[in-house]
């Protein structure tokens, strides 16, 4: 783990703002600090096991199969399978990015994997069943019906457009040499 | 949070048959996992950090304020806003939403505000920029705000809010 060394400020004084606040009771500050302590705690409970999966899925799963079903040729069921693998990623944004990296690397289309991306925010199971509890099937039917061709539409200019300017997608440890200006 | 336990017993058992099939290639599996979370810690705590605080500033009760504005237009502008900003889980996000409903808050004004807090993430910027760059960045909750404000409009429409 590396810290930049304005992350390492920012932290630093984030903790100390969090110290001060509770020693003085500094209202604001300590909601602050419980809020954190809170969010961290969700976090804690997600991230270990789908990273644990992840690692799993990088040794176990063929560099063939991903590109068979997701990768250049898979056409339309590309598409599909990223929105069906998308409805039972758990965990929101925070699983689906480190899984996107595991799809790119074992040779998963850009398109698709934008597709992915997008649609975790959207169809995730149990989300949108306390969605259409709450707010109403057809509520529900229409957010998914109007955005998932948008998505896939979108995902597919992205495509283009990154590609033509040599995209790569990362791994968060090299982003320094390739993402800085 | 039956999300979590369901993560969890797959998790189990995804490790044990893994195990049972090889001890080298569950211990190489369980390396990679420890390597890929730590690589991403920095961006992630950042990004706890800035949650931690919009958290604090935006409460539920400005949320109300600012998406029953009498003005439709200006209703939804503002739910894309605090929906681009605010990052919630959908077991806060939904029940928030229903109670707007009731307070009257209109359908379309909902989509836009639960579509953007899914779709587009200011807060998470920092851990998206750390894989898939700046400009991707953007362009793709560009994107996402951009459908964010079409489901609006459709739901407007067949909810006969719109025009």
């Amino acid at each position: 783990m590396k810290l930049s060394k304005r992350n390492t400020v920012i932290l630093v004084a984030y903790a100390i703002f969090l110290a001060v606040s509770f020693l003085i009771e500094f209202k604001p500050g300590q909601q602050i600090g419980l809020n954190f302590s809170s969010f961290a705690l969700t976090m804690l409970r997600i991230v270990p096991p789908a990273f644990i999966l992840i690692g799993l899925f990088e040794v176990w799963v063929k560099r063939e199969t991903v590109e068979k079903h997701l990768g250049e040729d898979s056409g339309i069921r590309g598409y599909l399978g990223a929105i069906l693998l998308s409805s039972t990623t758990v965990g929101g944004i925070y699983v689906a990015f480190p899984v996107s990296y595991s799809l790119y690397k074992k040779g998963a289309r850009l398109s698709v994997i934008f597709t992915y991306l997008s649609s975790a925010a959207i169809t995730r199971i149990p989300m949108a069943i306390f969605e259409a509890s709450l707010l109403g099937i057809k509520f529900t039917i229409i957010r998914f019906l109007v955005s998932l061709p948008l998505v896939i539409l979108s995902s597919i200019l992205l495509e283009k457009y990154l590609l033509q300017r040599g995209f790569k997608m990362n791994h968060p440890d090299k982003q320094k040499v390739s993402t800085v200006k | 949070m039956n999300e979590m336990y369901v993560l969890w017993i797959i998790t189990g058992l995804a490790s044990a048959v893994s195990l049972a099939a090889s001890r080298g290639k569950t211990l190489q599996s369980l390396r990679i996992a420890l390597k890929r979370l730590l690589k991403i810690m920095p961006p992630f705590l950042l990004m706890m950090l800035i949650v931690s605080v919009i958290l604090y500033l935006v409460s539920d009760e400005m949320i109300a304020h600012y998406l029953g504005n009498e003005n439709k237009y200006f209703a939804v502008l503002f739910a894309s806003i605090i929906g681009s900003i605010t990052v919630m889980p959908g077991f806060i996000a939904f029940p928030l939403a229903g109670v707007l409903l009731s307070r009257g808050v209109m359908y379309m004004v909902l989509a836009a505000f639960t579509t953007t807090l899914m779709m587009v993430g200011v807060v998470t910027y920092p851990v998206e920029k750390a894989y898939i760059g700046t400009s991707a960045t953007i362009m793709r909750n560009g994107l996402g705000l951009l459908i964010a404000l079409i489901v609006s409009v459709a739901v407007g429409i067949l909810y006969g809010e719109l025009p």
